[in-house]
């Protein structure tokens, strides 16, 4: 039935027939990303292998107005690549060639299926390598790093995917080249690189990335300090800072997250903190010893109650090895869990932290606690089991008061995931309705017709006003000015 | 204040007037010919937050800019990206809407790189939020990076938080002879190396080094960099452009360019700043000889100051750029009110 449809037939006049699926068995294994939660089938999808075929692709569905959104390797975390059941999901899966990687101006131009872990695997040849290393980096792509603006570990010393992205390339939706940015600094006009990185794939789809390669530093250390109070650790990551230190890595781990995680991997954490620090140097040696000492000297005035310094670089990694897998970790001790990624002011952090344990209670579900502590980006993982569906709606009121507390104290509902579709709602808390149309008609200037990824991250106001009346109904009307249709 | 500055746009885009938004003045040479009645920001002043301890401030759009640098150097912390302020009156807005960065660029990023949120006053009179305070922020379109830099033309950064930097602890300046081309070679190599190499200048035969960090990294980067120590002010008649180089009446070309593309091959005095990625150029070459130079080399070429600008100091945009930023301009100033022309004569 599917072979008759109009955009089947359009695509396979210049596609190859194993690049146009439509058959269920077939499009299933695209029907999610890394959110399972959300689902729905693709009407077709898409393997292109050369830019002339994406943009023929486009124009094609431009064309006959059908919604496209655009894929990586469906790692990511907020359903920003959920199909459209009316539309073509457009696997950029074959664009894997890096296609030249220049030492002297330190560089990768890479297609965005390109993995990100292999900018770096193939960067270290010549003592370089590519910063942002989100968890999943084994397995996600360039191309949705981009759409994303991913981060990682190493994000307050350099930076995010904007800050390391030189240029990209790629076609609008209705199949015209474009092109930001580049290896020269300060493209003329405005700068749309910084507005294309993190859009979540809906203003243009990307084919190929310039990539910002940094020295890999000669050598780095970790030190773990232990402390017996949260709040102790938190404003011990304040006083890193006012010290004028900027750590290549801060990390948090409260108790229940370094329990879940020793029984995994044997990180060494010390168990009986409430908890731990991980604060990293890197740099030359000469820098990395000074340094290490100083945060040392600031950790224990700070009232750490164990501190150890890595000695090698294997105990290095077993130190980040468990931060690393603290997400597996958490989904061994419980059927499933839940993922937020709120950003909050540092100084907020023993207050955010003291509202979540009072979810806890209020929601009878368990909330261990991982934190990029350096840049406040939190990471709280809500234990549930999805087969009960009343922990699964509790789950989903947990999470929705934790992503408004971030707001409410100064920060935002993401950090580093995306909106998607699993933080659409909260949009409406963050931004208020001028600013929501404001996203709209950017969107609109690269997009008129609205046809590539429909429905993510920028809400409606018929959808915040709704959102509105349901959280009338839980007893609380905070946005009385969002107007209600 | 701020609504008094929003009620003024409100009734410009009534009655169509055209705006040009001003701080202290001293970007007025930056870009093209200046129209519309002044809209003075420097009412809308000060510090509205800043936390040391989370390496970030926000400050209003009057807020002078040296007054910033100055609390935030008591602070022990700094504007990473070194903005020029091109005279005493500069202000916080102006910088940001120039979207200028001085001598660390090539180590530290660019001023939109700090750029962590805005509060703008858009077309309309609107007074919308974009961003925020914190480091990682990926809610919604990134708006307030959109407007850095776009010198007026969408709207009154009315408020702008930046992310700070700790200062170094120690600098050391080093001057190596060297002829342009083994320069640009050193320069690009050293940047390649986990060196503390915080700026880099080439002119008249000389390459200057500037090495920030903890003492010791930087006694053992100058070991091996090598050269003779200077104390004098170099950096600093950089960023401000008061060194000589800078001074007559020659045409002021800035040509940004990959850093590892080689010497350039134009009439008049050349000074390399930016590891190689950014060249200044005092010259008479006719500007579509200059635009053409830079175009080879996968770079653009500003007009940065001149007394005639009529060709436009900007590099002209491919027809699909052209159309977005028409399209991105009547999404912010749907009357066609700020900055007419500065950017782009359609803009």
């Amino acid at each position: 039935m599917g072979a008759s449809l109009p955009v089947v037939k359009a695509l396979r006049a210049f596609l190859p027939q194993r690049a146009v699926l439509h058959e269920e068995e077939d499009t299933r294994p695209y029907e999610c990303d890394g959110l399972t939660a959300y689902r729905q089938l693709p009407m077709v999808v898409a393997l292109p292998e050369t830019e002339e075929q994406v943009r023929q692709i486009l124009r094609v569905c431009s064309s006959l107005k059908i919604p496209v959104v655009p894929r990586g390797a469906g790692t990511g975390l907020s359903g920003g690549a959920l199909p459209s059941g009316e539309g073509v999901l457009l696997s950029m899966a074959k664009f894997m060639r890096v296609l030249r990687i220049d030492p002297l101006a330190r560089i990768a131009v890479v297609q965005p299926g390109v993995r990100n872990a292999v900018v770096s695997e193939l960067a270290a040849p010549h003592g370089l390598y590519y910063a942002p290393d989100p968890s999943s980096q084994i397995a996600c792509t360039i191309g949705g790093n981009v759409s994303e603006n991913s981060g990682g570990v190493h994000c307050l010393k350099y930076g995010l995917t904007l800050h390391n992205v030189l240029g990209v390339r790629g076609f609008t939706i209705d199949g015209e080249p474009i092109e930001l940015g580049g290896e020269a600094p300060d493209a003329p006009g405005y700068d749309l690189l910084a507005l294309a990185v993190g859009s979540e794939g809906m203003l243009f789809v990307v084919t190929e990335v310039t990539l910002k390669l940094l020295p890999k530093p000669q050598c780095a250390r970790v030190v773990m300090a232990s402390f017996d109070d949260v709040e102790k650790a938190g404003a011990a990551v304040a006083d890193v800072i006012a010290a004028g230190i900027v750590p290549a890595g801060l990390e948090m781990m409260d108790r229940p997250a370094t329990h879940a995680v020793e029984q995994f991997v044997q990180a060494g954490y010390d168990l009986e903190a409430a908890a731990i620090l991980l604060c990293e140097s890197d740099g030359t040696a000469e820098e990395v010893e000074d340094e290490i000492a100083r945060m040392n000297a600031v950790l224990e005035r700070a009232g750490a109650t164990r501190m150890t310094v890595s000695r090698d670089e294997a105990e290095r990694l077993r130190f980040w090895s468990g931060r690393k897998a603290a997400f597996p970790a958490v989904g061994r001790i419980s059927p499933d869990y839940y993922c937020m990624d709120g950003t909050i002011p540092r100084k907020r952090l023993g207050e955010v932290l003291t509202f979540i344990a009072a979810l806890e209670r209020k929601y009878r579900l368990r909330c261990p606690n991982v934190f990029h502590a350096g840049d406040g980006n939190l990471h709280p993982l809500i234990l549930f089991d999805a087969n009960d569906a009343d922990q699964l709606h509790r789950t989903e009121l947990f999470a929705a008061e934790v992503l408004e507390k971030c707001v409410e104290v100064g920060g935002t509902i993401t950090g580093e995931h995306g909106v998607g579709v699993e933080k659409i709602n909260q949009m409406c808390v963050q931004f208020r309705p001028a600013e929501l149309e404001l996203f709209r008609a950017v969107k609109r200037a690269f997009d008129p017709q609205g046809l590539l990824n429909p429905g993510k991250a920028v809400p409606t106001l018929a959808r915040c006003a709704e959102y509105g009346r349901m959280r009338v109904h839980g007893g609380r009307l905070r946005h009385p000015e969002l107007p209600r249709f | 204040m701020i609504e008094a500055l929003a009620e003024t746009i409100r009734e410009a885009a009534a009655s169509g007037r055209g705006l040009r938004l001003r701080g202290g003045g001293t970007k007025d040479f930056y870009g093209n010919a200046l129209h519309g009645e002044i809209l003075d920001t420097r009412g809308y002043a000060g510090v509205a937050g800043y936390e040391p301890t989370e390496l970030v401030v926000t400050a209003r759009c009057g807020t002078p800019l040296s007054h910033l640098e100055s609390i935030l150097e008591a602070n022990g912390q700094c504007l990473p990206f070194e903005p020029p302020h091109f005279g005493s009156q500069a202000t916080v807005g102006g910088c940001v809407a120039a979207g200028l960065s001085g001598p660390r660029r090539a180590a530290a990023g660019a001023l939109r790189d700090f750029v962590l949120g805005v509060k703008l006053i858009d077309g309309r009179g609107e007074i919308l939020s974009f961003g925020g305070q914190v480091m990682k922020n990926v809610a919604g379109y990134d708006v307030s990076r959109l407007v850095a830099g776009s010198l007026g033309t969408l709207g009154v950064i009315a408020e702008v938080s930046l992310k700070l930097a700790p200062k170094p602890q120690v600098e050391a300046t080093l001057r190596l002879e060297a002829h342009q081309e083994r320069a640009l070679e050193l320069m690009n190599r050293w940047a390649g190396e986990p060196l503390p190499v915080s700026a880099t200048a080439w002119h008249d035969g000389a390459l200057t080094v500037r090495l920030s960090g903890s003492a010791a990294g930087v006694r053992a980067a100058a070991a091996k960099i090598g050269g003779a120590r200077v104390d004098e002010p170099f950096w600093q008649s950089l960023r401000e452009q008061t060194a000589p180089f800078f001074s007559g009446a020659q045409p002021l070309w800035r040509l940004a360019l990959p850093s590892t593309a080689g010497p350039l091959e134009l009439q008049g005095a050349q000074l390399i700043e930016w590891g190689g990625a950014l060249r200044w150029v005092r010259s008479s070459e006719s500007p579509a000889a200059m635009r053409a130079a830079a175009r080879r080399l996968k770079g653009h070429a500003t007009l940065f100051r001149a007394a005639d600008k009529d060709v436009g100091c900007f590099s002209p945009l491919e027809p699909v750029l052209e159309r977005l930023h028409r399209s991105l301009k009547a999404v912010f100033d749907p009357a066609g009110i700020f900055g007419r022309g500065r950017m782009y004569p359609e803009l």
